[in-house]
C-alpha cells in the first residue's frame, strides 16, 4: 500500500546520495552521501520486505553492520588524510596520478 | 597364447633392451670394464638368439598358418584408433628374427676384438645392444605405429653409431647425413600410414590387410599413393635412389656397424616393409613396377660407382645399395620370398664382407700404428698382398666375393638367380620387366667385376704398405675370424634353404613364407616359364657372373697400382665415377644451397627477423605503449571523475538491461 511512495523516496535519496558524491568535494560531506545511499537501498529493502518476505529486514541488518564499519574506517582514513594534507577536500587528493 | 616358447618371444627384445641399459650405465659409471661389457653386450645377444630359435622351432612344431598376435598394453586409445604395444609372430617375423639376432651375434663377437682399444668401449655395446632392441621392435611390430618405433630407434642407432667417433666433425656430418636423408622418408611413412587409418579404419597389420581388399579399390588411386608413400619411407631407410647418398658416408662408423646396421639388418627394413605390406604393393601395379624399376635402376647406378672406389669400405657400400636394389626388384615383381631370400644371403655374405674388410683395416691400422706412418688405412692402393699375411680373412672374403658375384653353388648364386627368374617370368605378362630384368644381369656382371677388383687389390699382386710396415700385418685374433668363419660357411651353404625345385630342391623358404605372400598372388600375373628358359636363364647368369670375374682378372694390374699417396688423378668416364657421378655436388646445388640461402635470406632476415620479431614481437609492444598513451588523458586523478565514470556506467548498464 505505501510501496510505490516508499520506492519514490528511495529513489530520490539515492539520486542525492549520487550527486552529492558526484558534486561536493568536501570528503566528510561525501562520505556522509555515501551513507545516504546505503540508506536509500535500506528503504527499499524494507518496502519490498512487504511483499517478498522478511529476508529484506534481515539485510538491512546487515548493510547498517557493514556501514557502521565503513564509516569507522572510512573516517579513520579522512582523519590520517587531514593530518597529512592539512584539507579533507578531494581536490588535493590526485596522488594516484603520476607526476 | 600357445603354451610353448612362443609366448617367451617377448624376451628377445628385452634381453637387448637390459643389455642396453647394464651397458649404458657401464659406460657411465665404469667405462673401464671391458670385461664385464663385452660379456654383457655380446651375452644378451647370444641369449636373444638363443631365444629366437626356441621361439622358431616352437612356432613351426604348431604347424600354423595364422599369426600370433602378443598384445602387452594398450598404447594409443584415441577414439576409433586404438593401438596397442603387440608384437605378431609369422613366418615373415621369425625370419627377420633369426636374421638379425644371429648375424647380430656374430658382429657383437667381432667387435669386441675390432674394438679392444677403443676408450668409448661400453658406450659402443651399448649403442649396438640398443640396435637390436629396437631392430626387434622394428621386425617383430604387429602394427604400423609399433613397426614405425623401431623404425625410428634404429634410425637413430645409426646416427650415434655412424658419428661414433664424433671428435672428427666428417663422421658427425656423416651421422646428420643420414639422419636427415631418413627424416625425408619417414615423411613419407607417416603420410601412408595416415592414408591407411583413413582408408580402413585401423593400423594393424591383420586388421589392415584383412579390410584392404574391400576398403580398397585394387590400382586404384589411393592404393598407390599409400603404396608409392610407403616405398619413398623405404628408399631412405633401405638408401635406394633418390635417398641413397647418405649410405656411402655412413662409412665414417666402426666397420662392425657397418656390417650390422649398413649391410645385414637396418638397411633391409624397407625390403620387410614391402615384403609386409605385399597385399597393398600387388594390389597396386603402377607403385610394384616402380618399387622394381628404383631397385633395378640403384642396383646398377650404385654398381657403376663401386668400380671406381678406393676405399674399400666405399666398395662395399655401393655393393650394399646396388644388393638392396635387388632385393626390392624381387619384391617389387611380387617374388616376395625372393627378395626376402636374398636378404638373408645377402646378411650372410656382406656381413662377411664388411666384417673381413674390418680385419683387413684393423691390421692396417696397427701397422701403421706400430710404424707411425699417417695413411689412409682403408685405401686398397695401399694394401696389396694381403692375402701371404692374413690367409684366413683372404679365403672367406673370397667365398662372400664368389657368392655375391652369383656363382654356383653358393648363397648368392641361388637368391640372385630367383630374382631374375621372377623378372623375366613378369616380363612375359609385362615387358618392362624386361628392361628390368637387362638392367639386373648388367649388375650382376658388374657386381662380379668390383667385387673381383676389391680382393685382387686387396688382398693379391705386391704389397703397397711400406716396408716397415710390412713387418706388423697379421691376421686378427680368433674372436674376430672366428665369426668371420661362422659366415664363411653360412655365405658357401645359405643357399640351401631355398633351393629350387628345378635342382630338386625343396624351396623351403618359398613354402614356409606362403602364409604371408598368399594374399597378393591372385593379384598377380601367373606366368610359368619353361623348364629349358629357366635352364637358359642360370646359364646366362652364371655365365655374367664367371664374365665379370674373369674379365676384371685380366683387366686390372695390380701390379702397376702405386699407393694413395702418389696416385694420379682419374681422367675422363673414370673420373666421373671416382666422383659418383657427382650426385652429391648435384643435390648440394640444387637442394642444399637453394635451401640454405631461402632459409638465411628470406626465413631469417625477412620472416623471422622483420616479421616474427619487427611487426609481431616488437610490434605487439609498440602497439601497447601507443593504446596505454592515447588512454592516459582517462587518469586524472580526480576521485570525482572516477565516480562520475562509474555511475555513468551503471547507468548505461541498467539501462541496457531494462530496454
Amino acid at each position: 500500500m505505501l510501496l510505490n511512495p516508499a520506492l519514490a523516496i528511495s529513489a530520490v535519496l539515492f539520486t542525492l546520495g549520487v550527486l552529492g558524491v558526484l558534486l561536493r568535494r568536501n570528503a566528510i560531506v561525501i562520505f556522509m552521501c555515501v551513507e545516504l545511499m546505503l540508506n536509500a537501498v535500506n528503504l527499499t529493502f524494507v518496502a519490498l520486505a512487504q511483499n517478498l518476505g522478511v529476508g529484506g529486514q534481515v539485510f538491512v541488518f546487515f548493510v547498517m553492520a557493514v556501514a557502521a564499519a565503513e564509516a569507522a574506517v572510512g573516517l579513520a582514513i579522512i582523519l590520517a588524510v587531514y593530518r597529512h594534507k592539512q584539507s579533507v577536500s578531494l581536490q588535493n587528493m590526485n596522488l594516484l596520478k603520476d607526476g | 597364447m600357445t603354451g610353448t616358447a612362443v609366448d617367451y618371444i617377448w624376451l628377445a627384445p628385452a634381453l637387448a633392451l637390459l643389455g642396453f641399459v647394464l651397458n649404458g650405465t657401464l659406460a657411465l659409471a665404469r667405462p673401464k670394464a671391458k670385461t664385464l661389457v663385452s660379456i654383457i653386450g655380446a651375452g644378451v645377444l647370444l641369449a636373444a638368439f638363443a631365444v629366437a630359435i626356441a621361439v622358431f622351432s616352437a612356432f613351426a612344431g604348431l604347424h600354423t598358418e595364422e599369426a600370433f598376435v602378443f598384445r602387452y598394453w594398450s598404447w594409443i586409445p584415441v577414439g576409433t584408433l586404438q593401438i596397442d604395444f603387440a608384437f605378431q609372430i609369422d613366418q615373415l617375423s621369425l625370419v627377420m628374427l633369426l636374421v638379425v639376432t644371429g648375424v647380430g651375434s656374430l658382429i657383437h663377437l667381432f667387435s669386441i676384438g675390432y674394438m679392444k682399444e677403443d676408450p668409448g668401449y661400453a658406450r659402443y655395446f651399448a649403442y649396438l645392444n640398443l640396435f637390436v632392441f629396437f631392430m626387434l621392435v622394428l621386425v617383430l611390430g604387429a602394427s604400423f605405429p609399433v613397426m614405425f618405433v623401431g623404425w625410428e630407434g634404429v634410425g637413430l642407432c645409426s646416427y650415434l653409431l655412424i658419428g661414433f667417433w664424433f671428435t672428427e666433425e666428417a663422421n658427425a656430418n656423416a651421422g646428420r647425413k643420414a639422419f636427415i636423408m631418413n627424416r625425408i622418408g619417414d615423411f613419407g611413412f607417416m603420410v601412408a600410414m595416415f592414408m591407411i587409418f583413413w582408408a580402413t579404419g585401423s593400423l594393424d597389420f591383420g586388421a589392415v590387410f584383412t579390410h584392404a581388399p574391400n576398403a580398397l579399390a585394387a590400382g586404384g588411386k589411393t592404393v598407390t599413393l599409400i603404396t608409392l608413400f610407403l616405398f619413398l619411407g623405404c628408399t631412405g631407410k633401405s638408401a635406394q635412389i633418390p635417398l641413397y647418398t647418405w649410405l656411402p658416408d655412413a662409412m665414417a662408423g666402426p666397420t662392425p656397424v657397418s656390417a650390422l646396421i649398413h649391410a645385414a639388418t637396418m638397411v633391409t627394413a624397407g625390403v620387410y616393409l614391402v615384403a609386409r605390406c605385399n597385399l597393398l604393393f600387388a594390389m597396386a601395379p603402377v607403385s610394384s613396377a616402380v618399387v622394381a624399376g628404383v631397385g633395378a635402376l640403384t642396383a646398377l647406378f650404385a654398381a657403376t660407382i663401386a668400380l671406381k672406389q678406393w676405399d674399400i669400405k666405399k666398395v662395399l657400400a655401393y655393393s650394399t645399395i646396388s644388393q638392396l636394389g635387388y632385393m626390392f626388384l624381387g619384391v617389387g615383381t611380387g617374388a616376395i620370398s625372393a627378395g626376402i631370400f636374398h636378404l638373408i644371403t645377402h646378411a650372410f655374405f656382406k656381413a662377411l664382407l664388411f666384417l673381413g674388410s674390418g680385419s683387413v683395416i684393423y691390421a692396417m691400422h696397427r701397422a701403421y700404428h706400430h710404424t707411425h706412418v699417417h695413411e689412409d688405412a682403408q685405401d686398397m692402393r695401399n694394401m696389396g698382398g694381403l692375402a701371404r699375411y692374413m690367409p684366413w680373412t683372404a679365403a672367406l672374403m673370397w667365398i662372400a666375393t664368389l657368392a655375391i658375384a652369383g656363382v654356383p653353388p653358393l648363397s648368392g648364386f641361388f637368391s640372385k638367380d630367383e630374382i631374375l627368374v621372377a623378372a623375366q617370368a613378369r616380363g612375359h605378362a609385362d615387358v618392362i620387366w624386361l628392361v628390368f630384368w637387362g638392367l639386373a644381369v648388367i649388375t650382376a656382371l658388374l657386381t662380379a667385376f668390383y667385387m673381383t677388383r676389391l680382393m685382387l687389390y686387396t688382398f693379391h699382386g705386391p704389397n703397397r704398405t711400406g716396408d716397415d710396415g710390412q713387418a706388423h700385418l697379421h691376421e686378427a685374433p680368433w674372436i674376430m675370424t672366428g665369426p668371420l668363419l661362422v659366415l664363411g660357411v653360412l655365405s658357401a651353404a645359405g643357399g640351401v634353404i631355398n633351393i629350387p625345385e628345378l635342382y630338386h630342391g625343396s624351396a623351403w623358404l618359398h613354402h614356409w613364407l606362403e602364409p604371408i605372400t598368399r594374399p597378393s598372388a591372385p593379384l598377380l600375373p601367373e606366368v610359368h616359364l619353361s623348364v629349358g628358359t629357366e635352364w637358359l636363364l642360370v646359364g646366362i647368369a652364371v655365365a655374367t657372373a664367371i664374365l665379370g670375374i674373369v674379365g676384371a682378372w685380366r683387366l686390372l694390374k695390380p701390379d702397376s697400382l702405386v699407393p694413395a699417396r702418389s696416385a694420379p688423378e682419374e681422367r675422363g668416364f673414370a673420373r666421373v665415377l671416382r666422383n659418383k657421378w657427382y650426385v652429391d655436388e648435384i643435390y648440394d646445388a640444387l637442394i642444399v644451397r637453394p635451401l640454405v640461402w631461402f632459409s638465411r635470406e628470406v626465413l631469417w632476415q625477412k620472416v623471422d627477423q622483420r616479421v616474427i620479431d619487427g611487426a609481431g614481437v616488437n610490434g605487439a609492444a609498440r602497439g601497447a605503449r601507443a593504446l596505454g598513451w592515447a588512454n592516459r588523458w582517462l587518469q586524472t586523478g580526480q576521485v570525482g571523475i572516477y565516480v562520475a565514470v562509474f555511475v555513468v556506467g551503471v547507468l548505461l548498464i541498467l539501462w541496457r538491461a531494462t530496454s
